[in-house]
């Protein structure tokens, strides 16, 4: 992604159209049954909101010696998710499952509660190694 | 006629075949090209918007097609190999055969998950990771190193049991067989799989670890079986729907196969017991 989109992807975060176009995403999103309740990642979701997609806050934090910042984004990365996560300033793949789950694309096949969660288990998973940037 | 074999079955001769015909591939540089088609789609199927290789009805033909492809790209190698299946149901432990050093090679080492024994170890210098998300150009395994255990028999029993192929909303939230042998529903049997075994096998770029073909000929195996048993079940959905391969709609990237073209394996090749 270019230098100009991260720049409008990180500062998206208070805008109205942002939160707009993801409370669009999760209307649309809602689920017609309770998968995450018999999801075998539940390990992964203490006290999760579990059932019903909820938009997810910005967050800017230091984890594990790496930058992680999430914020909604109306540039919506590779498929219109809406929100944008990124390492130490390069982006993270992310999607949202349609029981409100997270996924990326260094934890693809295992669902978290939040972009903050899937950022957290992608920087265990990096163990140091930066992000190629996406294509 | 091509034999798929349970991989633990397989002579040395048969498993060295394999491992070079993966090799030469590699150096080819066409094993690459379908790392880098899964990946597109990986990160392209969403829930709400078009979806075809995953998390979607045509998962099962989708994978089937795109085995079959790389099959015959293997057999352009060498004709007598066929692509093995991986039981993990039996096999489900790091100390099968499976990941000898004369076959797959083991986990990865504690300090970078680096695999370090075995054709596929990057100091063999025959395997760069190349299409990646991330900056490591080497294999990477955690077997079993969550916690988790791989799906047992009689749980791949009760997803078999389930009569209905898919159901809508036809993604990650359906019931029905397809969505609980994916795993993002119920007790989660392929994509527990691929967080067994970790590393890349956990990422979009998973084809970069040559388990992924043994794992997806097995899921593509229980497929069969599935319609062994309810031979009155078929795909769905059977008709147009938005967003969604339905029976007679081509898949991409081929735009020339239809989920029905894929429904019989056997004009493609059997398998080494009955399903």
């Amino acid at each position: 992604m270019s230098q100009l989109s991260r720049r409008r992807a990180l500062g998206a975060s208070a805008t109205a159209l942002a939160g707009l176009a993801l409370t669009g995403f999760v209307r649309t999103a809602a689920p017609s049954g309770p998968p995450a309740a018999e999801h075998g990642n539940r390990a992964h979701s203490p006290g999760g909101s579990g059932h019903t997609p909820t938009q997810p806050k910005p967050f800017d934090e230091s984890f594990k010696g790496r930058r992680i910042q999430g914020a909604p984004s109306h540039h919506g990365g590779h498929h219109g998710v809406g929100y944008s996560v990124h390492i130490d300033g390069e982006e993270l793949h992310v999607m949202q499952n349609a029981d409100g789950t997270w996924i990326s694309v260094v934890n693809h096949y295992e669902t978290f509660t939040s972009p903050r969660a899937v950022a957290r288990a992608a920087v265990v998973e990096l163990q140091g190694s930066q992000l190629e940037p996406l294509l | 006629m091509t034999v798929r074999k349970n991989q633990a079955h397989l002579t040395p001769t048969e498993k060295r075949n394999f491992v070079d015909a993966l090799l030469e591939l590699k150096r080819s540089g066409r094993y690459d090209t379908f790392v880098t088609t899964h990946n597109a789609f990986i990160m392209s199927d969403t829930d709400n918007g078009d979806r075809v290789g995953h998390r979607s009805p045509s998962f099962l033909p989708w994978h089937r097609r795109f085995l079959i492809q790389f099959e015959q790209a293997l057999q352009a190698v060498n004709p007598e190999v066929a692509l093995p299946y991986w039981d993990w149901t039996v096999d489900r432990s790091p100390t099968s055969s499976l990941w000898a050093a004369d076959f797959l090679g083991g986990t990865g080492r504690s300090r970078d998950g680096q695999v370090s024994d075995g054709a596929f170890a990057v100091t063999a210098g025959k395997w760069p990771v190349s299409v990646r998300v991330d900056g490591r150009g080497f294999l990477r395994r955690a077997l079993g190193s969550g916690g988790q255990q791989l799906p047992t028999r009689a749980e791949v029993d009760a997803v078999l049991a389930m009569p209905t192929y898919d159901t809508a909303p036809w993604n990650s939230a359906s019931d029905g067989f397809r969505n609980h042998l994916e795993g993002w529903r119920g007790v989660n049997l392929h994509n527990r799989v691929h967080v067994w075994v970790g590393g890349q096998m956990g990422t979009g770029v998973s084809p970069n670890d040559p388990v992924f073909w043994m794992h997806h000929a097995f899921i593509d195996r229980l497929w069969a079986q599935w319609q062994a048993r309810h031979p009155g079940s078929t795909y769905l959905p059977a008709v147009q729907t938005r967003n969604v391969v339905s029976l007679n709609d081509v898949m991409r990237p081929w735009n020339d196969v239809t989920p029905a073209d894929m429904l019989d394996h056997t004009r493609h090749y059997t398998y080494d017991t009955a399903a």
